[in-house]
Formats: structure tokens, sequence, C-alpha cells
């Protein structure tokens, strides 16, 4: 178990959040991760996918460039490779069923007082809460 | 090209952050989940410090009648609290909790060349792509 990282975390917050308001400011768009990704694949034209695929590349990029400047990366997997095929299955279907994920409704959703958001917000970290209960201490 | 160029660069922040956050180690993750064990809150502080900045930031930009290389403003047109958004989030609640990752870390830590990342992340199209048939 890790210790909690709060500056880290606020400084990592706030780095989103900027980002998040300048592809607003800029391009007009929600930061909602799961909506660019899902637009990649969806049937648009080749100028709205684009953007999309920049903005995926930028979002590698980035984690590449601090991981490797502070030294390589830190991915604790918490899963077998069958497990996380299956939540990859349920985040990918969930997230486009619900319209949004911890960025589309968690940081710009509740940025715009949405109520989707903030119940979308609610019923995710309630039912990841739930699931880590049960995997932890039922099994 | 500013558009593809301009979400090129917001986008290595967008992975900064993810990164300098840790969010894209799923043990912070589930960490944060985890409330019944040892709480890690870090996830919490990353929410709070992104929303310190997008909640003037939003009011402030959405005073603006358009963006700065686009024609206009696109915002989520849905209202209704309905089914499909409950039903979807938690779904993705369960999954988030299953592995530790949501889209945007699943992405970010592409980077790392992880095998099983990019197994979760091929899923999690998948299952994009499944629901959008469902949908209809």
């Amino acid at each position: 178990m890790v210790e909690a990282n709060l500056l880290g975390g606020l400084i990592g917050g706030a780095l989103i959040g900027i980002a998040a308001s300048l592809l607003l400011l800029m391009n007009g768009r929600i930061a909602g991760i799961s909506g660019i990704l899902g637009g990649i694949f969806g049937p648009i034209g080749g100028a709205d996918r684009f953007w999309r695929v920049a903005f995926v590349v930028g979002l590698i990029c980035g984690a590449a460039i601090y991981s490797f400047a502070s030294g390589g990366f830190k991915i604790e997997l918490q899963a077998s490779n069958l497990t996380l095929i299956v939540a990859g299955l349920l985040v990918g279907f969930g997230t486009k069923l619900g319209s949004g994920c911890t960025s589309g409704h968690g940081v710009c959703g509740l940025a715009r007082r949405s109520p989707r958001s903030l119940a979308a917000t609610s019923t995710f970290i309630a039912f990841g809460v739930l699931t880590v209960f049960v995997a932890r201490n039922v099994f | 090209m500013a558009l593809p160029l301009s979400s090129f660069v917001i986008g290595i922040f967008f992975g900064l952050g993810l990164a300098v956050s840790e969010m894209i180690n799923p043990a912070r993750v589930i960490g944060f989940l985890d409330v019944a064990g040892r709480w890690d809150p870090t996830l919490m502080f990353v929410m709070g410090g992104a929303l310190a900045i997008t909640l003037p930031g939003y009011a402030l930009i959405l005073r603006r009648r358009q963006p700065l290389f686009n024609g206009e403003f696109f915002l989520p047109t849905k209202r209704d609290i309905d089914r499909q958004l409950i039903l979807g989030a938690a779904l993705f609640g369960i999954g988030w909790g299953l592995g530790g990752f949501c889209p945007g870390p699943a992405l970010a830590s592409l980077a790392s060349g992880s095998p099983a990342v990019f197994l979760f992340v091929l899923a999690m199209i998948a299952g994009q792509w499944l629901a959008s048939r469902y949908a209809g």
C-alpha cells in the first residue's frame, strides 16, 4: 500500500484542470476522455477525427515525458489480464452508455454544474467502492 | 492546423497531470475506492485541484460567444437523469473498481508499453463499440 500523495494530486489535478479549460477555450470541446476516444472510432468525418487522435497522442506523450523525467513508470497492476479485459469491456460499455467518465462527468460536468454529471459521478464512485469492497472482503 | 495542434499540446498537459498525480497507477485509484481498507485520498485531491481550475475557468470561458479556434462550443445537450445514465455509470464504476483504470489514465499508461494496459484499452474500445450498437 502506498502513502497518499496529496501535493502531487493537487498539482496534477490543477494541470488536468488547466488542460480541460484550454480545450474548451481554444477548441470549444469538453475534455471527456471516453468521449474523445469514442469519437475516433465513431461515424464521423476526418477533420473531427484528427484533433481527437492528436489529443490522445499528446496524452500518451505527456505521461511518457513525466515518467522518463522522474525515472520510470510506476504502474502497479491490480488485476490479472483476464480481469482487466472484463474491466475494460465494462469501462468502455459503461462510459458510452452513461455519456462520460471521470474526466467528462467528474471534472468537466461538475464544473458546468450539470445535475446529470453529479448523478453519474456519485454513481460510478459508489459502484467502484462497492466493487473494491466485494473484491477485497468477500472473495 | 490550429485544432489538432492545440489538441496535441493540451493532451500533453493532461497526460502530465495524470502522471504527476499518479492516476496512471491503478494502485492509487484502488486505494481511493478502498474505503474499508487503508483509504488513499489522493484521487479526491486530484479532482479538487482540477475543479479549482475548471469551476471558475468554465464560467469565464463560456461567457465568450465562441472558442478561439472553432465556430461554436460543443456542449452536452442531454438534461434527463435517465436509466441509461445511471446504468452506464454503474457498469463503468464496476469496471473501474475491478481494474483501477478509467479511460484517461488507461490511454496515458499506454506509454509504458505494458501489454496488460494494451489489452485493457482494446477491451475498452470494444466495449464502447458494443454500447453504440446496443444503445442504437
